[in-house]
């Protein structure tokens, strides 16, 4: 396949190299804009979504690649799934650090009962938990000596992708579109991944039996 | 396209304003699209000329106002009010306008009049978040909201023409709009081209949609929380971006202690 030739060592450096110049320029970017109050009347807000819906865009950018390099038949493509997934954390922590520095601004008692009593940051936040926990475990290192349970952890990203829809979702006040238009990209981007789910209720069921 | 208007400054108010370009680019106002930023991109080319306000119901004397009678029915002054969001941020606007009471004088309602119900223009046209469900946000629109006849007729509910000087902006709710300091934002209905008084509490938008959330009386109290979200404190926009450490105690009532009476014996915990 022509892709999977053209995927070679220098381009994916150069790939790499222009998706790190593009997640950091454009971080930088926007929350300059709002550090100088550049960015719209509330720069809390504007500055709450963007974190938000950029980390949700890398995760589903992320959770492409498997099914794309199989469907192309080029996993040279696989090689940048570990670096948008990183990414998708990056942007996720700077969600909640946006929320914990600038909208609540440290009173940190309010943040542990936030957690507890409203449900749609619950699952953001155990989202952003699963997904720390997978970046702690992304480095090669981890994943030898995890062996055959990594791919088990990994497979997590799946309840995370459901839990940050969830939270998009139960976060807006009527206007429903965006959030359901991510919600039916995440759903077609799952039916790619449907044997894993089969075969872990397989596991689950045969479990309890 | 707004014009100075001549009215009585309010004068020792030490309040810190929220500047003019925050007023007229943060707007919740649905029929402009459901970004903060929509109302503003969207709304320039609204036509407020001609306008036509309908004053109708249980009253001795009905009547409607043109575009020009709008800014004649009483003197104009100017009112620096806090609007707190039911989002937990808050402003500090220079309003111009008379007092709804002004307005209700002259309809003379009849005994059996309880309450007053407004209503915001229904022009798909020119509102494109009313010609299309995914822009306007779910909502059923003509927008409507209402009051108790005791809250309309109380001398701090204003209706707005203006702010900072001069006829409102469309994003902000042109040509004329209510603003009732003491209770949540989405009460203060924008853009009004009916007021009727009527026997019963009439229909509200946000209760419609989502009655556990948001209720008719709709006072800002720090106590009751918003299913989703603290009401204790709230962030008041001013100058200043992300750094700006700008959260502050909501208060009852939003400050305005002074309507409290109007709700003694009743339990705002459950009239929320």
């Amino acid at each position: 396949m022509k892709l999977a030739k053209l995927l070679n060592g220098s381009t994916i450096f150069w790939i790499k190299v222009f998706i790190h110049g593009l997640c950091i320029g454009w971080a930088s970017l926007v929350f300059n804009q709002a550090a100088y109050d550049q960015l719209g009347g509330d720069p809390v807000e504007a500055l709450l979504h963007f974190t938000g819906i950029s980390a949700f865009n890398l995760l589903l950018l992320c959770l492409c690649i498997s099914p794309l390099a199989k469907l192309l038949r080029a996993s040279p493509l696989m090689k940048f799934r570990r670096l948008l997934g990183l990414y998708a954390f990056a942007f996720a922590s700077a969600h909640l650090l946006t929320y914990i520095l600038f909208e609540l601004q440290l009173e940190w008692y309010l943040l542990g009962s936030e957690i507890v009593k409203r449900p749609y940051i619950t699952v953001g936040f155990l989202a952003w938990t699963i997904l720390l926990l997978l970046a702690l475990t992304s480095p090669k290192a981890a994943q030898r000596r995890l062996g055959r349970n990594w791919q088990k952890l990994h497979n997590w990203v799946y309840p995370a992708g459901g839990l940050v829809a969830l939270h998009y979702i139960w976060s807006v006040k009527s206007d429903i579109l965006q959030p359901t238009l991510y919600i039916g990209l995440l759903l077609i981007l799952l039916f790619f991944r449907k044997d894993k789910f089969i075969s872990a209720t397989y596991w689950f069921n045969t479990k309890r039996s | 396209k707004t014009h100075a208007l001549s009215y009585a400054k309010q004068e020792n108010d030490n309040q810190t304003l929220t500047p003019l370009n925050k007023v007229t680019s943060h707007n919740n106002f649905y029929e402009f699209g459901t970004d903060k930023a929509d109302p503003k991109a969207n709304a320039q080319a609204f036509k407020v000329d001609p306008w036509q306000l309908q004053v109708d119901g249980l009253v001795e004397n009905p009547f409607s106002l043109s575009l020009d009678e709008l800014y004649k029915i009483a003197p104009l002054e100017e009112r620096i009010y806090r609007l707190r969001c039911v989002e937990a941020w808050s402003m500090v606007i220079p309003w111009i306008g008379f007092p709804l009471r002004a307005l209700l004088q002259k309809a003379k309602p009849l005994s059996s009049g309880k309450y007053v119900a407004f209503e915001t223009l229904y022009d798909p046209k020119q509102m494109p978040g009313q010609a299309s469900v995914f822009r306007g946000g779910g909502i059923d629109y003509p927008y409507v909201e209402g009051l108790r006849m005791d809250e309309a007729a109380h001398p701090l509910t204003l209706l707005a023409v203006g702010l900072y000087g001069k006829s409102l902006p469309a994003q902000n709710g042109a040509p004329i709009r209510l603003v009732v300091p003491w209770k949540y934002g989405f009460k203060s209905i924008k853009s009004l081209v009916r007021i009727r008084i009527t026997d019963k509490q009439p229909p509200t938008t946000w209760n419609l949609l989502a009655p556990n959330e948001y209720g008719f009386y709709a006072n800002v109290n720090p106590k009751v929380d918003h299913p989703r979200w603290s009401q204790a404190r709230e962030r008041r926009i001013t100058t200043g971006g992300l750094f700006a450490s700008n959260r502050i105690d909501t208060l009852p009532f939003n400050g305005y202690e002074e309507v409290a009476s109007l709700y003694s014996g009743m339990d705002l915990g459950r009239s929320y």
